[in-house]
């Protein structure tokens, strides 16, 4: 099962629990199972298990937590990115290091974590992200990058506290 | 001061989701905007940091893998249940597969990408030594011995009289660990390297013959009797082309 091991990883990282992690991802295989007739042909196969993935768990009771919890912010202006972007001279002395990059991507909004998920470790397209997420082309770009300035500064605070 | 040219669509570039044009454009506007610069390496670390630490950072355990082969691979005895199980199986085995062709798929994009941007370094390296070739000759009978017993195959090299091409000379060239050679040939301005290894060096991430462009160096490949040629160069299609004829037309 050559899919076992990516979908355990993303599940885990959705649901930050093993027991979670695995139900769902259980539950995804049997839910692609029993739905493969609505798989189109010629469409997207990555995009479309992960999708019943995910929908799987903002449906389950993490995943409703989850989600009541962070509201999603408007999306599509970039003015406010760019001013809260720290200048050259500062981002050159700092670097992301491994054990902080997986507790910030721990703390983000489980819209965030997603979508870094798929566009880093899952290297998926935009295009498959925005199949994956149902959401349209030109939110994924806006959304992956507040998620990056969002890790950043998440990243930056614990390490000043 | 942010660049508000270009601001919005840093990230698009870093994940190679710019249309060609816009992605040359920017490359050339790179050179001069340290603001520009500065913020695509930011995101890049910051890409580089989220895979790393996130990639098979969770693993399933062994009961749990168990219980899922168990329950959804291909059962190696589907003699009970005759009724829905070879269904189910194939289902199944049908979603493997699929699985298997689109990761596979993107891996070898990857590697593909790898190896072109290898090559791309191997030749602006060329460009840039000070010893550009180990063997300094335009005559093919000089350069062509001189590789005997410094890699473990050979190969012809044409005649270039009557063409607008120059053969500089050569060197020895790794990929993969793997010895090759690199002939280093002029066309007007332009220098040219071709690039031969064997088959085995590169893998099978390649078409039989391709085309692209790979960091606004032209490159065409192809693969004839074992062995994989490369040739990348900053001259133009056209003229890599006929290059490319002239090579396959002595081997």
């Amino acid at each position: 099962m050559p899919l076992l091991d990516r979908l355990y990883n993303f599940a885990h990282w959705l649901t930050r629990n093993r027991e979670e992690a695995e139900d769902l991802v259980q539950e995804t295989f049997a839910k692609a199972l029993k739905g493969f007739s609505s798989f189109q042909p010629g469409t997207n196969f990555r995009a479309w298990i992960y999708r019943i993935l995910r929908n799987t768990f903002l449906t389950s009771h993490t995943g409703l937590k989850s989600a009541a919890t962070v509201p999603l912010d408007s999306e599509g202006d970039n003015d406010t990115l760019l001013a809260t972007r720290s200048t050259p001279e500062s981002i050159l002395l700092e670097r992301l290091d491994h054990q902080l990059a997986r507790q910030a991507l721990d703390q983000l909004p489980v819209h965030y974590r997603e979508i870094l998920l798929l566009c880093e470790v899952e290297e998926m397209s935009y295009q498959e992200i925005s199949a994956t997420l149902a959401i349209p082309a030109g939110t994924v770009m806006s959304r992956l990058s507040r998620a990056r300035r969002a890790l950043r500064d998440t990243a930056q605070k614990m390490q000043r506290s | 001061m942010a660049c508000e040219l270009w601001a919005g669509k840093l990230d698009a570039y870093v994940d190679g989701e710019l249309p060609p044009a816009d992605e040359r454009a920017f490359r050339e506007h790179l050179r001069g905007c340290a603001w520009c610069a500065a913020h695509s390496l930011e995101l890049l670390q910051t890409k580089r940091a989220v895979h790393s630490a996130a990639s098979k950072r969770f693993l399933p355990d062994a009961s749990f893998r168990a219980r899922m082969q168990k329950a959804f691979a291909v059962p190696r005895n589907p003699g009970r249940n005759f009724n829905w199980l070879p269904a189910l199986a194939a289902v199944a085995a049908a979603l493997l597969v699929v699985v298997a062709l689109s990761f596979t798929y993107n891996r070898n994009r990857v590697r593909e990408r790898q190896l072109m941007s290898e090559l791309a370094d191997l030749h602006v390296a060329t460009l840039a030594s000070s010893n550009p070739v180990d063997v300094v000759s335009s005559d093919r009978h000089t350069v062509k011995p001189w590789f005997q017993g410094k890699i473990p195959f050979t190969f012809n090299l044409p005649e270039l009289a009557g063409s607008p091409f120059v053969l500089l000379g050569a060197r020895i060239s790794y990929l993969n660990q793997t010895p090759g050679a690199e002939l280093i040939f002029r066309v007007r301005q332009h220098q040219i390297s071709v690039f031969i290894f064997q088959d085995r060096a590169v893998g099978t991430v390649l078409a039989k013959e391709m085309a692209r462009t790979e960091l606004s160096f032209n490159v065409q490949s192809w693969s004839r009797n074992d062995l994989r040629y490369f040739v990348i160069g900053d001259a133009s299609a056209d003229d890599l082309d006929k290059l490319s004829s002239l090579l396959k037309s002595s081997t």
